[in-house]
C-alpha cells in the first residue's frame, strides 16, 4: 500500500482493516517521501494499524538507524524496509540484521532500465530529488543479501504505475542473484498480471499498491483467480 | 477466568505483535523476566526473535532455566521460542532447555524453497490436538525463520520447507509453534484462543 500524506489515519486505519479482512498475506505501509523530506515514518500510525493486524506488517519509509527500526518494530511492525538509507550507508543492513535478524530486515531496490542496463534509483519518491545512483541493479542485490537483507522487493520502475504487468524479463534476470524471497513490485493491472509474474518467475510475492486502492481489483477474486489457475495462495 | 499472560523477556524487540494478539483475545499480558511474576501467570509465552544463543544467555543470566522447565500452567513457545525448548539448537551450537528432545537444525535452501522461509505455509496436522479446535488441516500459518526442529515424537503438525519439519509441538504443558499466530490471521488466532482457553 501506498500512502500520502494527505490521507488522515482514520483512513488507513479503514483501508488496513479492509485489506487484512480481504485476505491480504502481508500489509506494506510505506511514507514514499520521507527519505526524501528527511522525515522518519510517522509512528503513531505504525502503532495504530499494528493493533488492529493479524497479518504481517512491515514498515517502510526513511528509517535511518537502529533506534528509528527498534521503535518502529516495538510499535508493532514485523520487518522494516529500507531503501535510500541504506544507499547511503549499507552498513545499516548488516547493523539492523545483527540487531533483529535477517527475517526483520527487508531490502527495497528501485530499479530501472537505462540503456542495457538495469540500474538502482534513489529518493524515487519525489519527482524532484531522484535520482540514478551509480549502482547496478544486480550488484547491489547481492551486496544487500551479503549485508544481512532477509527479503528483497524489487520495484521495477519502468512498469510501475503503468499496470501493464510486472516486469517479468528483469525479475527473471535478478532472481537468478537472489537467495532471500524476491518479492516482484511494479506494474500490476489485472489479476492475468499476477498469475504471469507467478507462473513465469521465482516470486515469493507479489505486490501492489494502486490496483487495490481503486478497487479494481479485489483480494479475495484475485485469489480465487490464482487458485483456479493452480498457483498455491493461502485461500 | 481471566488470563494473564507473561512473555518472558528473552531480548530481541517485537513483542507489540503478540500482546496486540492477546489484547484482541482479552488476554492482558507482561513481558518480565521476573520469577515471581512468570509463576504467577496464568499463561506463559516464550516469544520469537532473536537469535538463540543470545536467548539462552538471557534466559540462563537471569536464573530462568529451571523455573521455565519447571512451569505447570500452558507454556507456548512461538518460533525462537520453541527451538529453545528443544535440546538443542545448531544455530550458534548452543545447549537448549530440553523440554522436548531433538536438535534444532538450519533449513536447506534451494531454488524453489529460499532461507529464511518467510511467508504462509500449510500446516499439516499430525494429531488431533485441543491447539487445533476448530482449524483445518492444511490451514495456512505465517513463518518466518531459517532454523527448525525435525518432526519427533510430540509433533501434532509439519510444514513442509525443502523438508518437512515440526510446525508445533506439545508435550504435557508445553506447547510450540514454529509459526507466528499472532500474524497468523483467523487461524492464528484461533490458535492463541485455544492456547488460552483449552491447552491446560
Amino acid at each position: 500500500m501506498q500512502f500520502h500524506n494527505h490521507r488522515v489515519v482514520g483512513e488507513i486505519l479503514d483501508l488496513a482493516d479492509r485489506y487484512c479482512r480481504a485476505g491480504a498475506d502481508e500489509l506494506v505501509f510505506y511514507d514514499i517521501t520521507a527519505s526524501p523530506d528527511g522525515r522518519t515514518v510517522n509512528r503513531d500510525w505504525v502503532s495504530n494499524v499494528a493493533s488492529l493486524l493479524d497479518i504481517p506488517f512491515c514498515v517502510a519509509g526513511g528509517i535511518r538507524s537502529v533506534e528509528d527500526a527498534e521503535d518502529i518494530l516495538n510499535r508493532g511492525a514485523d520487518k522494516i524496509s529500507i531503501n535510500s538509507p541504506a544507499l547511503e550507508d549499507p552498513g545499516l543492513i548488516s547493523k539492523m540484521a545483527k540487531r533483529f535478524g535477517s527475517q526483520c530486515v527487508v531490502v527495497g531496490i528501485d530499479s530501472r532500465r537505462v540503456d542495457d542496463a538495469w540500474v538502482v534509483y534513489c529518493n524515487t519518491g519525489d519527482e524532484k530529488r531522484i535520482s540514478q545512483t551509480p549502482r547496478a541493479t544486480a550488484d547491489w542485490m547481492v551486496e544487500a543479501q551479503d549485508l544481512g537483507a532477509g527479503e528483497i522487493v524489487l520495484n521495477c520502475m519502468n512498469s510501475d504505475g503503468v499496470r501493464n504487468g510486472y516486469d517479468v524479463e528483469q525479475l527473471s534476470v535478478m532472481q537468478e542473484q537472489c537467495n532471500v524471497p524476491l518479492i516482484a513490485s511494479g506494474g500490476a493491472g489485472s489479476m492475468r498480471d499476477f498469475e504471469t509474474v507467478f507462473k513465469e518467475t521465482r516470486a515469493s510475492g507479489a505486490l501492489a499498491a494502486s490496483v487495490f486502492h481503486d478497487d479494481d481489483i479485489r483480494i479475495p477474486e484475485l485469489k480465487a483467480y490464482l487458485l483456479d489457475a493452480a498457483i498455491e495462495v493461502r485461500p | 477466568m481471566e488470563a494473564h499472560v507473561a512473555i518472558v523477556d528473552c531480548g530481541g524487540a517485537n513483542i507489540a505483535s503478540l500482546s496486540n494478539a492477546l489484547n484482541r483475545l482479552g488476554a492482558s499480558s507482561e513481558l518480565t523476566n521476573d520469577v515471581r511474576a512468570i509463576r504467577n501467570a496464568s499463561h506463559v509465552i516464550l516469544p520469537g526473535v532473536g537469535a538463540a544463543a543470545d536467548a539462552m544467555q538471557r534466559i540462563e543470566e537471569n536464573d530462568l532455566a529451571s523455573v521455565i522447565t519447571g512451569l505447570e500452567q500452558p507454556v507456548l513457545g512461538i518460533c525462537l521460542g520453541m527451538q529453545l525448548l528443544a535440546g538443542s539448537s545448531a544455530e550458534d551450537n548452543v545447549a537448549c532447555l530440553g523440554v522436548v528432545p531433538g536438535s534444532v537444525r538450519k533449513l536447506q535452501a534451494t531454488l524453489e524453497a529460499p532461507v529464511p522461509n518467510i511467508g504462509w505455509c500449510r500446516v499439516q496436522q499430525t494429531d488431533a490436538h485441543a491447539m487445533f479446535a476448530g482449524i483445518d488441516t492444511d490451514s495456512y500459518f505465517y513463518f518466518v525463520h531459517s532454523f527448525a526442529l525435525p518432526a519427533g515424537e510430540y509433533t501434532i503438525a509439519t510444514a513442509n520447507h525443502s523438508t518437512p519439519f515440526s510446525a508445533a509441538f506439545a508435550r504435557h504443558n508445553f506447547i510450540a509453534a514454529q509459526f507466528h499466530p499472532e500474524r497468523s490471521a483467523a487461524s492464528g488466532a484461533r490458535f492463541l484462543k485455544n492456547f488460552l482457553e483449552e491447552a491446560a
